[in-house]
C-alpha cells in the first residue's frame, strides 16, 4: 500500500508542502490515496507547534515527523502535551502557531474533525469512549467507511461485503459473542478493543492511539500489542502509552515528550538510557 | 424466558397504534350515530377536547424526537406550534370573507379596525390552503433551520443552547403582542367560520378534524420510528451520548443536529395547524415560554426516548390539567411544578420506564419473599 520510506533521517527542517495543482484538473474527485500524497516518505509533519492554555504551554514548538508505515510509541510523564499533540493532529485543538500537514498536500489545520477523519486519520481516545446505548455490532456499523452525509444516511442499508468486514473485525477484537451486546455493558478492557475496532472500520492511513492498554489485564496488553504491531506496515500508527513494558514489547522508535516538546527520540533501548529521560521520567 | 421476551417486547408501538385506530371508528359512531341521551354517546365537547389532546401528543413526539433522541433540550418548542398554528388561522381568517362584523371582503376585521387599507405582503396567498399548509411547515421549518444552523454551528449546546430557544420564543411572543404586526395583537386570530367550505360548528367537521388529527399521530408515530431506527437515527442517539467520538469518525455533528432539530420543528407546526381549528383561536399566549417547559413536563412525565411515552405524557398531563383546572383553578402551577420534580428525582424514565420495571419489580419481590417466607417456615419445621 504504501512506497516504504528510503530516509532514515528527518526531513530537512521547514517543510515545503507539494504545491502542485494537478488534482484541482481532475474531472473526478481525486481519491483519498492521491490526496494524501507521502511520496516523501512521510505521513505526519508537525512543526513548531505550540498551544498555550490561559498562557500555559501545553505544546511548545513541537517539532514531529512520523514515517510511513512506522510504529511510534511517545511516552512522557502526565501533562506533558502527548493527547494535546493528538488534538491538534485530529482538528480538535487549534495550535497558536506552527504547521501540520497530512502527507504533503493536506494542511491539517485547515480541515474540521470530520474531514479529517473522513480522510483517513483515526484515532482513540485516553479514556474509552463508544457509544454505550448502541449494540457493538452497532458501533461498528457507524464506524464504518461510508458516505457519512445526513441524507444518504438516512436511507443507508448494509451490503453483503460490509456485513463481512463487521465480521471480520469481530473477529480481530475478539468480541464475536458480544456482537448485540450493548457496549455500555462491555468490561474496560473490552470497550478498550471496541473502540479499536471501530477505529478499524474506518480504514484508517494513520492511527492515534492514546493509552490502549490502560485496565487491561497482561493477556490483553498481550493481545493489543500484537494487534497493533500487524497494523503497522499497512497503516501508521502513533501509541501514547505509560506502560513500560508494553512500550518495550512493540516500540521501535520512541519519541519522549516533556513539557510539549520533543526531549528525546530514538530506539527504546537507548531512550531508556539517556540520562534526560531518566531524570524526568523513569527516574520518577 | 418467556417472560423476559414478553416484556422486551415493545408494547408501546402496538397500544398507541391499537388505541388510535380504535379510537378513529368508536368515536365517530358514539358521536354521530349513538343517540345524545344514551350513555354511550360521546359529546362533540369532548371530541374536541381528545383532537386537542392528540395536537398536543403530536407537540410533544416533535419534542422527543429532538430531545429524546439527540439530546436536544429545546425550551422554545411552543414557538414552531404557535407559528405552524397561527399559519392555519390565517387561512382560517380568510375564509370568513364578509361574514366578518365589519363586512370587510379582504381585510379580517382588527385590520380594518387598525384603519389599515389593504392586506399586509405576507398575508397573500393565505386564502389557499394549499398554500398556507405549505407555510405550516415551511415556516417553523426555516427558522428552525436558520436558528439551528447558528447556534450548532457555533457549538451551544446545553443550558446556553436551551436558554437561547427560550429567548427565541420570548422574542416571537413580544413581536405577536404587537398590532402592527399584523397578526391581531393580543386578541390573536378568532371567530373562524370554516375551513374547506365545511362549517367548523358542525358536529361532521369536529369528528373529521378528530379522526385527521388521531391520523396524523399515528403517521408522525410510523415517521418518527422510521427515522430513530435508521442509521442515521443512531447517528443521531450517538450524537447525544457522544458527540466528539462521533466527529471523530467522521459525521459532520452539526448537520445531524440541524436536520433533526428541523424536522421535530416542522413536526411542531404540523401539531399547531391541527390544534387551532378544533380549539378555534390563536394568540401569541402559545409563544408563552411557559408553555414551552410544559411541554418539556409532558415527555419527561412519559418517558423520553420512546415517542409514544411522550404522547403518553401530553395526554396524561392535559387531562390532569382539564380536570384541575375546573376543580381547583389555583392549584394547577403548584401541581404542575410539584410532578415535574417528581419525575426527575423518582422517575427518570418517566411513566413509561415504570410500567416497563413493574414486572421485574413485582418479580423480584415474589423471590424476595419467596426465600425469607421459604426459610421462616422450615425454621419452624425444623423445630
Ligand atoms: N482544555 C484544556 N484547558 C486547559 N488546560 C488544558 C486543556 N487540555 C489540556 N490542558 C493542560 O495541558 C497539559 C497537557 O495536557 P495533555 O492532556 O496533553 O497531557 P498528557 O501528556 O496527555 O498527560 P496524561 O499522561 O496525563 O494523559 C496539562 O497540564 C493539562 O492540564
Ligand atoms: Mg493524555
Amino acid at each position: 500500500m504504501f512506497r516504504r520510506s528510503v530516509h532514515k533521517d528527518k526531513p530537512a527542517r521547514g517543510f515545503q508542502p507539494l504545491d502542485d495543482q494537478s488534482s484541482r484538473f481532475l474531472a473526478r474527485k481525486p481519491s483519498r490515496d492521491e490526496l494524501v500524497n507521502t511520496d516523501s516518505g512521510y505521513i505526519l509533519y508537525l512543526e513548531d507547534i505550540t498551544v498555550s492554555f490561559d498562557g500555559f504551554k501545553a505544546l511548545n514548538e513541537l517539532t514531529l515527523y512520523i514515517e510511513t508505515g512506522e510504529l511510534r510509541c511517545i511516552i512522557g510523564p502526565n501533562g506533558a502535551g502527548k493527547t494535546t499533540m493528538m488534538d491538534v493532529i485530529t482538528g480538535k485543538t487549534r495550535p497558536d502557531f506552527g504547521t501540520a500537514f497530512y502527507g504533503q498536500r493536506l494542511d491539517l489545520l485547515r480541515l474540521t474533525e470530520p474531514e479529517i477523519a473522513s480522510l483517513g486519520i483515526g484515532r482513540k481516545f485516553q479514556k474509552p469512549t463508544v457509544f454505550e446505548n448502541h449494540t457493538v455490532h452497532d458501533n461498528l456499523e457507524l464506524a464504518m467507511e461510508a458516505d457519512k452525509r445526513v441524507w444518504a444516511t438516512l436511507a443507508r442499508r448494509l451490503s453483503g461485503e460490509e456485513r463481512d468486514r463487521i465480521a471480520e473485525v469481530l473477529d480481530i477484537i475478539g468480541l464475536k459473542e458480544e456482537v448485540l451486546a450493548l457496549a455500555g455493558s462491555l468490561s474496560h478492557g473490552q470497550k478498550q478493543w471496541l473502540e479499536i475496532g471501530m477505529l478499524l472500520m474506518q480504514n484508517p492511513l494513520v492511527l492515534l492511539v492514546d493509552e490502549p492498554v490502560a485496565g487491561m489485564t497482561k493477556q490483553e496488553s498481550e493481545s493489543t500489542a500484537e494487534l497493533l504491531t500487524t497494523l503497522a506496515g499497512d497503516h501508521s500508527v502513533v501509541v501514547v502509552e505509560h506502560d513500560m513494558e508494553f512500550v518495550r514489547s512493540i516500540a521501535r522508535r520512541v519519541t519522549v515528550l516533556h513539557e510539549g516538546r520533543v526531549l528525546a527520540e530514538g530506539p527504546f533501548e537507548e531512550i531508556q538510557h539517556d540520562a534526560k529521560v531518566i531524570e524526568v521520567y523513569l527516574g520518577e | 424466558m418467556l417472560l423476559g421476551r414478553l416484556i422486551k417486547q415493545d408494547w408501546g408501538r402496538s397500544i398507541l397504534l391499537g388505541t388510535l385506530g380504535v379510537m378513529c371508528v368508536v368515536v365517530p359512531v358514539a358521536n354521530l350515530l349513538v343517540p345524545e341521551d344514551s350513555a354511550f354517546h360521546v359529546s362533540t365537547y369532548t371530541v374536541t377536547l381528545l383532537g386537542k389532546y392528540l395536537s398536543y401528543a403530536l407537540l410533544a413526539m416533535a419534542l422527543d424526537l429532538a430531545w429524546g433522541y439527540c439530546g436536544i433540550l429545546s425550551l422554545g418548542h411552543g414557538a414552531f406550534f404557535a407559528l405552524g398554528g397561527y399559519a392555519m388561522g390565517m387561512y382560517l381568517m380568510r375564509q370568513i370573507g364578509t361574514r366578518g362584523v365589519y363586512g370587510h371582503p379582504e381585510l379580517p376585521d382588527f385590520m380594518v379596525f387598525l384603519n389599515w387599507q389593504e392586506l399586509p405582503w405576507y398575508w397573500f396567498g393565505f386564502d389557499a390552503f394549499w398554500f398556507a399548509m405549505l407555510m405550516v411547515v415551511l415556516v417553523p421549518g426555516l427558522l428552525a433551520l436558520v436558528f439551528g444552523w447558528l447556534a450548532f454551528r457555533s457549538r451551544v449546546t446545553g443550558v446556553y443552547l436551551s436558554i437561547m430557544t427560550q429567548a427565541l420564543t420570548y422574542a416571537l411572543l413580544l413581536a405577536f403582542y404587537r398590532n402592527e404586526m399584523g397578526f391581531g395583537g393580543n386578541n390573536g386570530l378568532t371567530d373562524f367560520k370554516d375551513i374547506l367550505g365545511a362549517s367548523l360548528q358542525s358536529d361532521v367537521t369536529r369528528v373529521v378534524l378528530f379522526v385527521v388529527s388521531a391520523i396524523a399521530l399515528a403517521l408522525t408515530y410510523l415517521f418518527c420510528r422510521f427515522v430513530v431506527t435508521s442509521k442515521l437515527g443512531r447517528v443521531v442517539t450517538a450524537v447525544r451520548d457522544a458527540d466528539d467520538r462521533t466527529r471523530f469518525i467522521g459525521y459532520r455533528v452539526e448537520n445531524y443536529k440541524v436536520w433533526i432539530f428541523t424536522v421535530s420543528a416542522v413536526l411542531a407546526g404540523i401539531a399547531g395547524a391541527l390544534y387551532v381549528p378544533q380549539v378555534g383561536i390563536i394568540n401569541p399566549s402559545e409563544f408563552e415560554p411557559l408553555k414551552s417547559i410544559e411541554l418539556v413536563v409532558w415527555v419527561a412525565l412519559g418517558g423520553r426516548g420512546t415517542l409514544y411515552g411522550a404522547a403518553l405524557g401530553a395526554v396524561i398531563v392535559n387531562y390532569a390539567k382539564t380536570w384541575m383546572t375546573g376543580a381547583f383553578p389555583e392549584v394547577w402551577p403548584f401541581a404542575l411544578g410539584g410532578l415535574f420534580i417528581l419525575v426527575t428525582l423518582s422517575l427518570p424514565k418517566g411513566v413509561v420506564g415504570l410500567v416497563r420495571s413493574l414486572p421485574y419489580w413485582l418479580a423480584s419481590r415474589v423471590l424476595y419473599m419467596y426465600h425469607k417466607w421459604g426459610s421462616l417456615i422450615r425454621a419452624k419445621f425444623s423445630h
